[in-house]
């Protein structure tokens, strides 16, 4: 794996126990929504890259979830939980297709 | 002889010392990060504040070492609920570098490599309440804490000591950072434990 990128920031050095693939989001967000969003195929409105939200690389030992494109490291999905308010932000996601299972 | 547990790594605090509501005490440091760890060398490293006028002052990290530090002694304090007591600093008070800066703003966005931000008002970054925290327990300050430097403001919540730190924006306007701006607290005060919006 990749695990050191080069950006006009400086160099990053991905440690491979800072994050958890984005089927972490799952439980999170099925408190939120009545579907499974973690098989969803999200794009990214960084770079455009597209894939399902389980490929998101999720940062959770943060005060919230920071998922971001496995990509170009950009923030696509962030959720905070807090005592009666989820706040959800998808700015970084251009658009989701959620699979809905077959039509009865 | 048996062997004796260490014990209980308990939530009380030592004796004389306070916790803010609704958080606990650990021994270790706890690493958060909302993302990949910039790792940004002394050479490259540059801190910039700019004023609302677009004033820009800039050190380099030869500038920065240049100028008198300060070694606070401090307790952290996390959103997520731990708090850490005695932890020992090295770094440059904000006061040095905000001497020579004239600004009429009220509000700062702190700017990290990696793109992170956090918002304070100015007033929080004056008189001796915040630092560019360089080293760390007698050590440089490693990559995972916010090193080559971090900004340290410890009468708020952790996540307003931006890790990382590259600039700061001084705004006649508030404007919320990363965290701010999805439902945590504008202002963070551990004390009043404001940790989300309406706290």
């Amino acid at each position: 794996m990749d695990t050191d990128r080069t950006s006009a920031q400086g160099t990053y050095e991905e440690y491979e126990t800072a994050y958890e693939d984005g089927n972490t989001l799952g439980g999170p967000l099925s408190e939120i929504f009545a579907v499974d969003l973690t098989a969803a195929v999200g794009r990214c409105a960084g770079c455009g890259a597209t894939g399902p939200l389980a490929r998101l690389r999720v940062y959770d030992r943060a005060p919230g979830l920071v998922a971001r494109c496995p990509d170009c490291s950009r923030v696509v999905l962030r959720l905070v939980r807090g005592p009666d308010t989820a706040w959800l932000d998808l700015q970084g996601a251009a658009s989701l297709a959620i699979p809905l299972g077959g039509r009865g | 002889m048996a062997i004796i547990s260490r014990g209980f790594h308990g939530r009380r605090p030592a004796p004389g010392r306070n916790l803010p509501p609704g958080q606990y005490e650990v021994h270790d440091f706890p690493v958060l990060s909302a993302g990949p760890t910039p790792h940004v060398t002394h050479d490259e490293w540059e801190f910039t504040l700019t004023t609302e006028t677009s004033a820009r002052h800039t050190w380099d990290w030869a500038e920065l070492m240049a100028l008198p530090a300060e070694t606070p002694t401090v307790d952290l304090h996390c959103v997520t609920k731990w708090s850490k007591f005695g932890t020992h600093w090295e770094g440059v008070s904000l006061d040095t570098l905000l001497a020579d800066v004239e600004t009429a703003a009220d509000f700062a966005l702190v700017h990290s490599y990696g793109g992170y931000t956090t918002n304070l008002p100015l007033a929080d970054l004056l008189d001796g309440q915040a630092w560019i925290a360089h080293r760390y327990d007698g050590e440089e300050l490693a990559p995972e804490h916010g090193g080559p430097a971090r900004l340290l403001v410890p009468h708020l919540y952790l996540w307003k000591s931006a890790k990382w730190v590259r600039g700061i924006e001084l705004l006649l306007d508030d404007e919320p950072g990363f965290w701010e701006g999805l439902g945590y607290h504008s202002y963070g005060d551990p004390w009043r434990e404001q940790r989300y919006q309406g706290d």
